[in-house]
């Protein structure tokens, strides 16, 4: 994947990095096992301290996004299972509180949103039906 | 973790002008310390009177555990420095230059300079006066990173580069920073290289160190909150960490520094209808940070239907 850093925008650098390969996963553009940059070839490469590259790493490794394995980099770890279905259910009714309260606030009607997200499903891999054990 | 840069309450005149105030400055090894401060709030005198090159009126500074004063040859043989405009003796050549500059070090690494000298396609024949702004700046980073210094000083080393050139430029420090444990201290102007480059930043404001902190806090402390008043806004709100204010007509543009709840208290019991919390990028923070008091803009020119003001201004 190539990443991007823009120091014109308002979220910081790691944070950006964050978002860009929490994005590729759920676009499916990286899978589990999948190797990022190292550290050192993506400062490199962005002309980015590598301390920020690593708060990013750390960061996304913290949250079980990816694994370090020593010696061997950085790699994009297999979908969180440790969380309970009761959890992940809460955290995913936040957010779409929040994509709601947005909506509503925009002017949409339910139906319209419906329609958008239908649209948009398909550009993201889930996880397929079955799989999920819990 | 040891102070490579370490400053006490250094302080500077220039005839009656205070350049630089009680200044307290502390550089970590393998950190990048950013520098920064609008002209004249006393960069480079600071970065002079780390070098010994400017004399404190009082305080002291230490580098690499030892006072700049007394630093023995061996000390001073691990610090690099590069001044502002990159000057250089103009009647050498590269390779003569590369043969000055090495022999004040006893440690001098000619691969990497010659790697360096390579990747910018530089040849040791060029004269130095021929060499455009940027050949220039790059020839000083290879003398100063030839040594293998473990601290790097350098004072706006990318001004008036152009952006390709300035990127190689960036591109080269990011693989100094790579060789391990190597200190840089950094000016600059320019806040997109700083946000990518330093781990920490300081802004000297009229020669008082007003932030030192890491990058990211510092943008992260400092935000812009526009309130929507019904009637006019207020005008004189105060509270601890105002930056600025500014009331157009129904709006109060406040600029915070380390926002939290009581300064959040504060601006709520203005009641106003609405209240947007608006988050700055690194530039945008150090320009609110540092402009002061904002004043009215003078008119520069304007359609003719408004001229009469500027007109009547003008007759007066």
């Amino acid at each position: 994947m190539q990443f991007q850093c823009d120091t014109t925008a308002r979220t910081p650098i790691y944070r950006q990095l964050i978002d860009q390969v929490r994005r590729a996963v759920a676009r499916g553009g990286l899978g589990p096992g999948d190797r990022l940059p190292s550290v050192r070839q993506l400062s490199r490469e962005l002309v980015v301290n590598p301390n920020t590259i690593a708060r990013a790493y750390a960061e996304l490794e913290r949250e079980g996004t990816v694994v370090t394995q020593q010696g061997r980099g950085v790699f994009v770890a297999q979908p969180r299972t440790e969380l309970t279905k009761k959890v992940r259910r809460e955290r995913l009714g936040e957010a779409l509180d929040r994509l709601l309260v947005e909506a509503v606030h925009l002017g949409f009607t339910a139906n319209e949103l419906q329609a958008m997200m239908t649209d948009r499903l398909g550009q993201f891999s889930f996880v397929s039906e079955g799989n999920d054990s819990r | 973790m040891t102070d490579v840069i370490r400053t006490e309450r250094l302080t500077k005149h220039y005839g009656d002008k205070r350049v630089v105030d009680c200044l307290n400055l502390r550089v970590e090894q393998g950190q990048v310390y950013g520098l920064l401060g609008r002209n004249g709030a006393g960069k480079s005198t600071t970065i002079k009177m780390l070098l010994g090159m400017v004399q404190p009126d009082s305080g002291n500074v230490t580098l690499l555990g030892e006072s700049v004063d007394s630093l023995c040859p061996e000390t001073r043989q691990r610090i690099a420095y590069i001044a502002e405009g990159h000057p250089l003796y103009n009647w050498m050549t590269v390779g003569q230059a590369v043969r000055f500059a090495r022999s004040f070090y006893t440690q001098w690494n000619d691969t990497l300079l010659e790697q360096i000298l390579d990747h910018f396609e530089l040849s040791r024949r060029q004269k130095l006066r021929r060499l455009s702004h940027g050949q220039r700046a790059q020839v000083s980073l290879a003398l100063a990173v030839a040594p293998e210094p473990e601290l790097l000083i350098l004072d706006d080393p990318t001004l008036g580069l152009d952006t390709v050139v300035r990127r190689d430029f960036l591109e080269s420090l990011i693989q100094i920073i790579h060789r391990k444990g190597r200190t840089i201290l950094f000016s600059s102007h320019i806040l997109g290289d700083v946000e990518r480059m330093a781990d920490r930043i300081g802004i000297l404001v009229d020669g008082v160190l007003r932030v030192d902190c890491p990058t990211d806090k510092f943008r992260e402390s400092v935000k812009k909150l526009v309130l929507d008043f019904s009637g006019p806004a207020p005008e004189d709100f105060t509270c601890p960490g105002l930056v600025e204010s500014w009331q157009v007509g129904s709006q109060l543009e406040l600029v915070l520094v380390g926002y939290n709840e009581a300064q959040r208290q504060a601006v709520e019991a203005l009641e106003p209808r609405n209240i947007e919390v608006v988050e700055l990028n690194l530039e945008e923070a150090f320009i609110e940070y540092t402009r002061g008091r904002r004043r009215s803009l003078p008119l520069f020119a304007s359609e003719p239907s408004h001229d009469q003001t500027v007109g009547d201004q003008g007759a007066a």
